[in-house]
């Protein structure tokens, strides 16, 4: 296939966000028309990614390779398998959803929308790269929209500490992560950056010793690995409700599979000695994050929290290294990076309406918006592993996968699994349920745009629950290939 | 040595140098017949007239693949010094515009004659081959730019500044040149590239050499602004008139790097004390510019001790000592250039309507002009290493050197750095775009050649960060070159 399909899902964003930038101040819905209709576009493009994907074929496809520069054999070289074509439409939907809710920012909204779609380029690009460089590139580009858009648009009260905490804390990680790649272009002696010839290049098994860590923890700390976790609830808290989804549902997500990309795929063996450390620290963040979860009062740091946990079982199926695992973290991210998205949309609209998010101070909020309400307890039961649910056929391979390697590991993740039931349930009644307080008599429902970005997310985490074989083979062909590289190296 | 012979291919060589010399004239005798209020048709000229030579440069001064030594040994044509060349030129025409509409007092004439002289001495720097040439050519360079520090007459810190550029500039150029006499005493030689066959013969003992080494590198590090011989730079950054301390911070700085390279790679490239120094140097810079950087109030003093740190960046790239290390620090120098060039001529244009260089000031820069935000952005995150601006691909080639190098250690120290380094940029950034003002709707005026000379900065730091393959081809032509 010659059209330069990723080409164009990648860079629509871009050039939108540099048009949107070219625009005369006084025009405050050209930014909003412009970002939506280029949001729209990425996802019909993703979606057409997605469904001609050619599953029996697997590997990469839509490939597209331009030297960028021969001397260090770095080229722009894109190509999804089965692993990120889910995520590049699941970024496509959250791009699409976190601009239609952001419709009404009022302050500055040409910036906004520019840096949105310049974070929407960033995302895109890390998850169709073939290149190491390139990946890098992409990776780091998610710098400077994430912090200004956390500094002047965010929650007031904490955004300058929620947005230093957090660049600070993700550029430690990308920093440490360069090291490892500089080492596996240089130092090994491999002299490229091409991902498809690193992965046959059979590095030493001291050298992948040695630098796995850097790069598989160094990306992780974007996918919240503990003790390195800290930044995600604070920063999105503190980052307005479009950026919490993208950092949440796509940005955590980038982290992982940057650490699956090129901590597992490159270093197979690295990733084989050091999987036993993984485990007991993504077992951890499951268990953690929901306990810390359960005793929030703050709606939005529930949520947070919550990425926390979720991420954690992501990382245990890394670290599980077999095929069950493997697969439910692929299904795991495309899952959860929806299911955390409606999450933080809900969030956004109940606080953008009751302006406070304190849980003590809400309730009774199905009156009032009753769409929003379903929404959450759909996003509720995808979260708690409900069958039926997306989150049931993500997590449960992931238990399997965890049960082959490490039982007691399996056994506390329920558990943290059991600790997420209580505290979306406990949420849930409090926030929706119960009496309507009388603060609250004023508050008024979600727009149309609202509905509309809920309902797409609702429908896909419903309809991935009830057909899995939607994604079930895709995830599968890419699984395969991981483990091919895993086994055979 | 042969006796020269005048060519007129010799004259071609020095065409560039050739051409400020007459710039300088045609600058000098317009300032006097022009009446008074034209000195906007005087910055015109000069920055019309260093473009015009910039672009003679460009056609007609491009070396052989073989450098030649012209002028009985004193200098050297080679790609080295055509890229170098290229880089002062354009580092002063950028800074031309800038200094073109700000303050008064540096918009005469002899400003910009003095500008111009000392452009022609840093391509006499960066093409030097010979201990004398260089010296005088070190000197050429360094005058001119004392007095440009001194320049807002009346203003007592300008006046510091001046000052103690000078005694600074003047202390450690007697030390390098009293290296420069050992190496004479040591070989009989001035001659740079006569001099490391003298060393290979074993004749002179290793320690005479790294005292050697040590004079000789203190005088570039002043040039650099490398630490311990920082002290004068943030203090003639913030006194001296704010067009003069972009220029004092790039174009000098990257003819610091001309000789530096040029020295190392010629006359010490087996000592591995001298490759010790300059990491030390590079480690102690990286830290201390940093650090020191946190604290800052006024952006000019912050701007000082991050080029104070960023000159610590490039030296990995001179400590890794492999061609990939001097390509890296190469390649760092042009992207800093235009990075910090906008950085300072943002400075200048805020400057000029607030009043102030203090860091609270620019609280409500976004409001009151959204494209000088976003171009202060660029930069800054530029100067942190973040893509896809220039910086970063300069960052990620020294870093790249110092691992390829087998010094890992160097790397991560730069790294650490780094990241120490986003924090105060993102701070200012902060206050641009984020804190309140009560003036918000007051415009900020930018005038053409501003507007002109930021868009070229950015273009060129989009450029350098994203299609940066052609730019390393010179680095790397460049840096083979020595």
């Amino acid at each position: 296939m010659n059209f330069p399909i990723l080409s164009l899902t990648i860079f629509i964003p871009l050039i939108a966000g540099l048009i949107i930038l070219l625009f005369p101040r006084e025009k405050t819905t050209w930014p909003r028309v412009t970002a939506l209709a280029a949001a729209i576009i990425t996802f019909v493009l993703t979606i057409i990614v997605y469904a001609s994907y050619d599953i029996a074929q697997g590997g990469y496809q839509f490939i597209e390779k331009v030297p960028w520069m021969p001397m260090w054999d770095i080229s722009y070289h894109v190509g999804v398998d089965g692993i990120s074509t889910p995520l590049l439409l699941m970024a496509g939907v959250v791009l699409f959803c976190g601009t239609a809710v952001s419709w009404n920012v009022s302050d500055r909204p040409r910036e906004f929308f520019a840096f949105l779609m310049f974070l929407g380029t960033s995302v895109l690009g890390v998850f169709a790269s073939l290149d190491l460089f390139q990946l890098f590139f992409f990776f780091e580009l998610a710098i400077f929209p994430k912090y200004l858009m956390i500094v002047i648009w965010g929650y007031p009260k904490t955004r300058e500490y929620g947005a230093m905490k957090l660049t600070l804390y993700l550029f430690i990680g990308s920093v440490f992560a360069l090291v490892g790649v500089l080492a596996i272009v240089f130092l090994s002696g491999a002299n490229t950056f091409d991902m498809l010839l690193l992965e046959q290049f059979g590095f030493d098994i001291g050298f992948q010793q040695l630098w796995f860590p850097f790069v598989f923890f160094g990306f992780a700390v974007l996918a919240a690995v503990f003790p390195l976790h800290s930044w995600a609830p604070d920063g999105h808290v503190a980052a307005p409700t479009a950026v919490s989804m993208m950092l949440a549902g796509v940005e955590m997500k980038v982290g992982a599979f940057a650490a699956l990309r090129v901590g597992i795929m490159l270093l197979p063996e690295g990733a084989q000695i050091w999987s036993p450390l993984i485990l007991a620290l993504a077992t951890i963040n499951v268990v953690y994050g929901a306990l810390i979860a359960l005793v929030q009062t703050d709606f939005k740091y529930v949520i947070g929290f919550s990425s926390v946990s979720h991420m954690g079982l992501v990382l245990i199926g890394f670290a599980t290294l077999n095929k069950d695992g493997l697969l439910g973290s692929g299904l795991q991210m495309f899952s959860h990076g929806v299911m955390t998205a409606l999450f933080f949309s809900v969030v956004g609209m109940v606080y953008d309406r009751a302006h406070t998010r304190d849980i003590p101070k809400l309730g009774g909020l199905f009156q009032k918006m009753p769409a929003a309400a379903v929404a959450f307890i759909v996003a509720g039961l995808v979260s708690m592993g409900m069958p039926g649910f997306s989150g049931f056929i993500a997590e449960f391979p992931i238990f399997m996968g965890a049960w082959q390697v490490a039982p007691i590991v399996a056994i506390i993740a329920v558990l943290g699994i059991l600790i997420t039931a209580g505290y979306i349930l406990l949420v849930l009644r409090r926030v929706f349920f119960g009496d309507l307080k009388p603060e609250l008599a004023a508050v008024g429902d979600v727009s149309v745009l609202d509905k509309v970005s809920m309902a797409i997310l609702v429908v896909m985490m419903i309809a991935l629950g009830v057909f899995p074989s939607l994604m079930y083979p895709m995830v599968q062909s890419g699984v395969n290939y991981i483990l091919a590289l895993v086994g055979g190296a | 040595m042969e006796t020269p012979a005048f060519t007129p291919a010799m004259f071609l060589a020095v065409l560039p140098e050739l051409g400020l010399l007459v710039l300088a004239g045609l600058v000098l005798f317009a300032d006097i017949l022009l009446r008074r209020r034209r000195e906007r048709d005087l910055g015109l000229l000069t920055f019309g007239g260093l473009l015009l030579v910039a672009g003679l440069t460009l056609v007609f001064s491009r070396p052989n693949l073989v450098p030649e030594l012209v002028f009985g040994g004193m200098l050297r044509m080679d790609w080295a010094t055509y890229v170098f060349r290229l880089v002062f030129l354009i580092g002063a025409a950028i800074s031309v515009l800038f200094t073109m509409d700000s303050d008064r007092r540096i918009r005469g004439g002899a400003f910009y004659l003095l500008v111009i002289v000392s452009t022609l001495g840093m391509n006499l720097m960066a093409a030097s081959a010979d201990l004398i040439m260089l010296y005088l050519a070190i000197e050429t360079t360094s005058i001119p730019l004392y007095v440009l520090s001194g320049a807002l007459v009346r203003d007592q810190k300008s006046t510091e500044a001046g000052i103690k550029y000078m005694l600074f500039g003047a202390f450690t150029s007697a030390l390098m040149l009293y290296g420069f006499s050992l190496l004479y005493g040591f070989t009989g030689t001035t001659q740079m590239y006569a001099l490391k066959d003298m060393f290979d013969t074993g004749a002179i003992p290793t320690a005479a050499l790294v005292l050697v080494a040590l004079l000789i590198l203190i005088g570039f590090s002043f040039k650099i602004s490398a630490v311990p011989f920082h002290f004068w730079a943030p203090d003639v950054y913030e006194g001296a008139p704010t067009p003069v301390a972009g220029y004092l911070s790039t174009a000098s700085k990257a003819a610091g790097f001309a000789v530096l390279l040029r020295f190392l790679a010629v006359v010490f490239p087996d000592l591995y004390p001298s490759w010790l120094l300059v990491a030390i140097l590079a480690v102690s810079s990286m830290i201390a510019g940093n650090v020191l950087a946190m604290t800052q109030k006024n952006i000019k003093r912050l701007l000082a001790y991050s080029s104070i740190a960023q000159a610590g960046y490039m030296l990995i790239g001179v400590a890794a000592g492999t061609e990939l290390g001097y390509t890296s620090s190469i390649f760092y120098l042009i992207s800093y250039l235009v990075t910090n060039l906008a950085a300072f001529g943002i400075v200048v244009i805020v400057g000029r309507t607030v009043g102030s260089d203090e860091i609270a000031s620019y609280a409500g820069l976004s409001r009151r002009s959204p494209g000088l935000a976003l171009a202060l952005m660029v930069a800054l995150l530029s100067l942190g290493g973040v893509p896809p601006f220039a910086g970063f691909i300069g960052k990620l080639f020294v870093f790249a050197a110092a691992v390829q190098a087998d010094m890992i250690w160097l790397a991560l120290v730069g790294i650490v750095n780094a990241v120490f380094a986003l924090y105060y940029y993102l701070v200012v950034l902060k206050v641009v775009w984020l804190n309140r003002s009560e003036n918000e709707e007051e415009k900020i005026p930018v005038t053409r050649p501003w507007a002109l000379a930021v868009v070229v900065c950015v273009a060129g730091m989009l450029l350098l960060g994203t299609l940066f393959a052609p730019w390393y081809q010179w680095a790397m032509q460049a840096a083979t070159a020595f």
